[in-house]
């Protein structure tokens, strides 16, 4: 008998592609393309998002799992490719008010696998272009020894 | 303290059953991982060790000892190998991702000489690893 049963930690990656255009209307179009600079393009513009997510908890001793993967799929289906794969982020209710940075992306997708029963969600981390990606630990934290070296 | 990491991949076939459950029940928590003919993944591992720089020699561990270290304790175990039938930890558990980032973590645990397993990564394939940081960590 082991003394207790081991904790791991999975990673998956999801892929989708949307559009988006950053844009905020409370500030000038001078200072809109100030900030936000190609990013502001009147058309809007797109990416292939990679979503890599991070979920922590006990090995189950039956089935070896931390969460099974066909439900995190489903779950994945169902709540985040039905509303971001091929869609305009700036038309989605979630970003009527704030504009769809991948910081914010991050943000809400957290908000989305918070939600995820079976497994403890630890990182979100999406990478918006093989240059750029952004890390989310959950609101008001911030990574530290626990988490830094996910 | 510096964290090094050292890759290596072994390619084995597995499929995940629990025989005290009966073929639908396999079916449907395994789903196509419950076909016993097996199937296989090329796995990245990814050995995570730490330790303090030697003054000398500038190294937390020397590589190529880590790297046969790697290569006698799990690579040549694993690697063009059935998990379920020739490796032993998995005679009676399920050789999931997360399963073998556990059993690769106790194979290397203590044998790597002037430094500390810190973690052990498994990819199973690109978009899907697990991770394990040892016993009640």
């Amino acid at each position: 008998m082991r003394k207790s049963q081991p904790h791991a930690h999975l990673s998956r990656r999801y892929h989708f592609a949307a559009s988006h255009r950053l844009h905020v209307d409370a500030l000038s179009p001078e200072e809109n393309r100030a900030t936000f600079g190609k990013c502001n393009n009147p058309y809007g513009h797109g990416h292939d998002y990679t979503v890599q997510l991070t979920f922590s908890g006990a090995v189950d001793p039956v089935t070896g799992m931390v969460t099974n993967l066909a439900d995190l799929d489903a779950f994945a289906d169902r709540e985040m490719f039905e509303r971001f794969d091929h869609a305009n982020l700036n038309t989605l209710e979630c970003f009527r008010d704030l504009v769809p940075t991948t910081e914010n992306l991050a943000a809400e997708i957290w908000r989305i696998f918070a939600e995820y029963p079976h497994a403890t969600l630890e990182r979100v981390r999406v990478e918006e272009t093989s240059n750029n990606s952004f890390d989310y630990f959950g609101a008001g934290s911030q990574p530290n020894s626990a988490t830094s070296h996910l | 303290m510096i964290l090094l990491t050292r890759k290596a991949e072994f390619s084995a076939a597995h499929f995940y059953f629990n025989p005290a459950w009966s073929e639908e029940e396999n079916e449907r928590v395994f789903g196509r991982c419950a076909n016993r003919q097996g199937h296989g993944h090329n796995y990245t591992l990814e050995v995570t060790v730490g330790g303090e720089p030697d003054p000398v020699s500038g190294f937390v561990v020397d590589l190529k000892q880590l790297k046969d270290i790697l290569e006698s304790e799990v690579i040549s175990v694993y690697d063009h190998r059935h998990l379920n039938f020739e490796v032993p930890e998995f005679a009676s558990t399920v050789p999931t991702t997360e399963n073998i980032a556990v059993a690769i973590w106790r194979r290397l645990d203590g044998k790597i000489p002037n430094a500390k397993l810190h973690r052990v990564r498994v990819y199973e394939m690109p978009d899907l690893f697990a991770d394990f940081y040892g016993e009640g960590a």
